[in-house]
């Protein structure tokens, strides 16, 4: 990758004959490279100090390492060995769970090989489509905390669809799809309509409809016909073979459908954001929300238009929730991602195709952290404590400057993603 | 020396404010929700309650040495005539129009009384039904404990120009320090000390990254309140869901009568027979209304928070300033945390503040950043917390599903950004890092 990027730097102009070599040779270029503050570097660097704090929590919880700690002087390496294994058990068995199991009898399939990677797939589907949702706001300086209420609004219509009516194949699918699309965009353009006629800021009301919809799942599950007729659990019936999302590889493999979906809509928000008179007039109220009006845009509708495109991500987030991943609406099928979406979009900068690769990363976090869960006892909370440190070091470059001693532009503050309440 | 000179009278008078009216369609507007509440309250709450039932208040509690007797009130006619108020305001705004500060006043008033109106109402399912008035406001004083302090927390941060959107991490890890070093020494003292460090470290967290080290500051707050509910999480799955008994059985704090105060009725069961956290916050309250308006220490942050270069110029540590204050906002909010698990002996649970600091942050921003507004904010969200609470016992008239109970505190927080502040105004530099000159 680095060697890749040197190569394609343009070369230095022939320096004059009397001044010496100021041409460098290429692991000079690459090292320069290195210590330079660009993305890349930064979010490795943000990855390993994001690992290495993570394994100070694994020791510190880690009981075989905290007995053998209690007799840490006369044998100090007992205390060594037991926090390293802790430690490294914990990481494989969360790289095995995302990327690559050796452990798989030799006479399985080539499907089961796969299987991690399509957990990793799955999982990252509606992280991308939730960071998308933060993202695109962050692009209009809205910060959207709501993709959680956004997303249960959208299962709730997509489910609702997908379980109640009866419609012939390809159809029906559709259909739940853009119900949930629907109840994504409402839940989040009321935010937007709020802010824009009554100044109210998007970061308290979203919060306030997360709870509000939490709530109203949990009235819905509680009422005949939206619940399963029968369960004493609050549970939803069982949405329709034709409304689902069709699995993509035989069966052991669960991912589907949704993640081309994720991918077909980073594209679409990235031709959007640069290409749409939508985006432009989103990235100029963004930009400076006074020169937009001053230009005649509409800052008020702006900001509706922006919370209902961010719904809408958000709905199609819940619809590979309800539609793909499971099969019936529980009051938990939020699962955290509404707010793994907000890390995400953060470590993808508010850009659809970095997006995407975060919410990969993230994703395979989440299918790794099940499998340490089970493997090791290692609690999968670990993977939030991760996301958080590896975004709050992406947020601050110049800490991780200071740290490595990395040489880059004076350029100190993170990017304007959100606005102060006066903004 | 300089406290002196930074308070001596100004020189030129302050002009008079000439207040510019509200416009037609604005008065229009806000009249017509008057008296659309005004109707609901009359005709829903009114006319859906028993007409010969009398809706009951309890006033003392079971063990008190002079009983107060019940408050009975005719339910239908109560509503009624509260509601007819209600749309006598409307009409008035629409015809006359109030001015800002009496505008405030009506919707106060309002508010008491399609609540007390509703209260009326829920007290009519059966007859004879009483409603112990004097537990749910107990009840609200305890649910209010740690809005407050996270309030508190809010405004100290704020009015020194720090958003603070991680109260709820600073309230999670509070709790959770409590927990864990309250069970493992059985000490309460500790355990509240622990608290208010967990607290101060988040709070130091936000302000290094915020202050030093210029990260856009709702987003910190959100980062951060990620980071504390994973580490507290992790934790309690790792060590102390694992051993309960070690772990995670904090000591309670008991309640305390204080001597003559505790004898009043109503007011002394409701706010002199509580425990430490609460008188503290009491405390707080007074300290920080008084120093922020009144000391050289408030003039210090009020000059941070609109214009930092100009205190600056003064000679006034912009950056310092901030630090005190972040750090002082996070162990404020601490404390606020260990109300929920030393202050009612509960053990920790994960998230368990589940959006109280959120709900301190809107009550922040309800109340205008004012210590008092605030903490009547969070008051008021207590309020509705223990009315679902209450609610959920008595039978009402017309079943209310729990759910919509539960939503109550958060529908209450968007119709108070949305529709009663309209449009705040933060102190200027809030959430503007000083960059210095």
């Amino acid at each position: 990758m680095s060697e890749v990027d040197a190569a394609q730097a343009p070369t230095p102009s022939p320096a004059p004959l009397d001044m010496p070599p100021p041409s460098p040779s290429w692991w000079r270029r690459v090292a320069r490279w290195l210590r330079s503050t660009n993305p890349i570097v930064v979010t490795t660097l943000a990855f390993v100090l994001s690992i290495a704090v993570g394994g100070l929590l694994i020791v510190f919880t880690d009981t075989p390492t905290r007995k053998a700690a209690r007799y840490f002087f006369s044998s100090p390496g007992d205390t060594f060995s037991r926090a390293w294994h802790a430690v490294s058990t914990a990481y494989i068995a969360l790289f095995e769970g995302s990327v690559f199991d050796p452990h798989i009898s030799s006479h399985a399939s080539v499907w089961q090989a796969l299987n991690p990677l399509s957990e990793t797939l799955l999982n990252a589907t509606p992280l991308i489509l939730a960071g998308l949702a933060v993202g695109l706001a962050f692009r209009a300086g809205l910060f959207n905390i709501g993709v959680q209420g956004q997303l249960i609004i959208g299962v709730v219509f997509a489910g609702y669809a997908g379980f109640a009516w009866n419609l012939p194949a390809g159809v029906h699918l559709v259909v739940a799809l853009v119900a949930g699309l629907v109840g994504g965009a409402l839940w989040g353009g009321l935010a937007g309509w709020l802010k824009s006629r009554t100044g109210a800021h998007e970061v308290i009301t979203t919060i306030m409809l997360n709870y509000v919809a939490y709530y109203l799942l949990g009235y819905l599950l509680s009422l005949d016909g939206f619940k399963r007729s029968g369960s004493n659990q609050a549970i939803s019936r069982i949405v329709d073979s034709n409304a689902r999302l069709p699995k993509l590889f035989p069966s052991p493999l669960r991912v589907h459908a949704g993640i081309i979906m994720a991918l077909l809509a980073a594209a679409i928000v990235g031709w959007l954001l640069t290409r749409s008179r939508i985006g432009f007039q989103l990235r100029a109220v963004g930009a400076n929300q006074n020169a937009a009006r001053t230009a005649g845009m509409n800052v008020g509708r702006n900001y509706t238009v922006t919370l209902l495109l961010s719904g809408a991500l958000a709905g199609l987030a819940g619809c590979s929730q309800i539609l793909g991943t499971n099969t019936a609406v529980t009051q938990d099928i939020d699962a955290g991602i509404g707010f793994t979406g907000i890390t995400v979009a953060l470590l993808g900068r508010a850009s659809p195709g970095a997006t995407v690769l975060a919410g990969l990363l993230f994703g395979a976090f989440q299918a790794g952290g099940v499998t340490m869960q089970s493997r090791t006892g290692t609690p999968i909370d670990l993977v939030t404590v991760l996301q958080s440190i590896i975004v709050l070091f992406i947020a601050a470059p110049a800490l991780i400057r200071s740290a490595f001693r990395l040489r880059g532009a004076a350029d100190t503050s993170s990017q304007q993603l959100a606005k102060g309440w006066n903004g | 020396m300089s406290a002196l000179r930074e308070e001596s009278a100004p020189l030129v008078k302050a002009p008079e404010v000439v207040e510019v009216p509200a416009s037609r369609n604005a008065r229009l507007v806000s009249g017509s929700v008057l008296i659309v509440v005004g109707l609901l309250c009359a005709l829903g709450l009114g006319l859906g309650s028993h007409a010969g039932y009398d809706a009951r208040f309890g006033l003392s509690p079971a063990g008190a040495a002079i009983k107060i007797p019940a408050l009975a009130v005719p339910a239908r006619v109560a509503a009624i005539v509260l509601g007819a108020l209600v749309i006598v305001f409307g009409v008035w705004r629409i015809a006359r129009g109030f001015s800002r500060k009496a505008m405030r006043w009506v919707v106060a008033i309002s508010i008491v009384a399609v609540v007390f109106s509703f209260l009326c109402w829920s007290c009519t399912g059966s007859q004879g039904t009483t409603l112990d008035l004097l537990g749910l406001l107990r009840q609200t004083i305890f649910l209010a404990v740690p809005l407050i302090l996270g309030a508190l927390a809010g405004v100290v941060c704020e009015r020194s120009g720090v958003i603070n959107v991680a109260i709820e991490g600073q309230m999670l890890c509070g709790a959770f320090a409590g927990a864990l070093l309250g069970s493992i020494t059985d000490s309460t003292a500790i355990g509240i000390v622990a608290a208010l460090v967990a607290g101060g470290l988040i709070g130091l967290l936000l302000a290094l990254f915020a202050i030093r080290y210029l990260v856009n500051q709702v987003v910190l707050g959100v980062v951060i309140n990620l980071l504390a509910l994973g580490i507290t999480g992790y934790v309690y799955d790792a060590l102390m869901a694992k051993d309960q008994n070690t772990y995670n059985t904090p000591p309670g704090l008991h309640a305390i009568n204080i001597p003559g105060l505790s004898d009043i009725p109503i007011i002394g069961p409701l706010l002199f027979e509580q425990n430490l956290i609460v008188y503290a916050m009491y405390v707080l309250i007074v300290v920080i209304d008084l120093a922020l308006f009144r000391s050289k220490w408030g003039l210090r942050t009020r000059a941070v928070g609109e214009h930092p270069r100009a205190a600056d110029t003064v000679g006034i540590n912009v950056r310092r300033t901030r630090y005190v204050n972040v750090i002082v906002g996070g162990v404020i909010a601490g404390l606020g945390g260990a109300s929920l698990t030393l202050g009612s002996a509960l053990p920790f649970g994960k998230n368990m503040t589940n959006g109280k600091g959120f709900i301190a942050l809107a009550a922040v921003i309800f109340g205008r950043w004012s210590p008092r507004g605030a903490v009547g904010a969070a008051l008021l969200f207590g309020f509705a917390d223990a009315l679902q609470n209450v609610l959920s016992f008595i039978g009402t008239p017309v079943a209310i599903p729990s759910n919509f109970l539960a939503m109550l505190p958060y529908l209450a927080t968007i119709l108070a950004v949305a529709g009663l502040v309209g449009r705040v105004r933060a102190p200027a530099a809030d959430g503007e890092p000083y960059v210095g000159r």
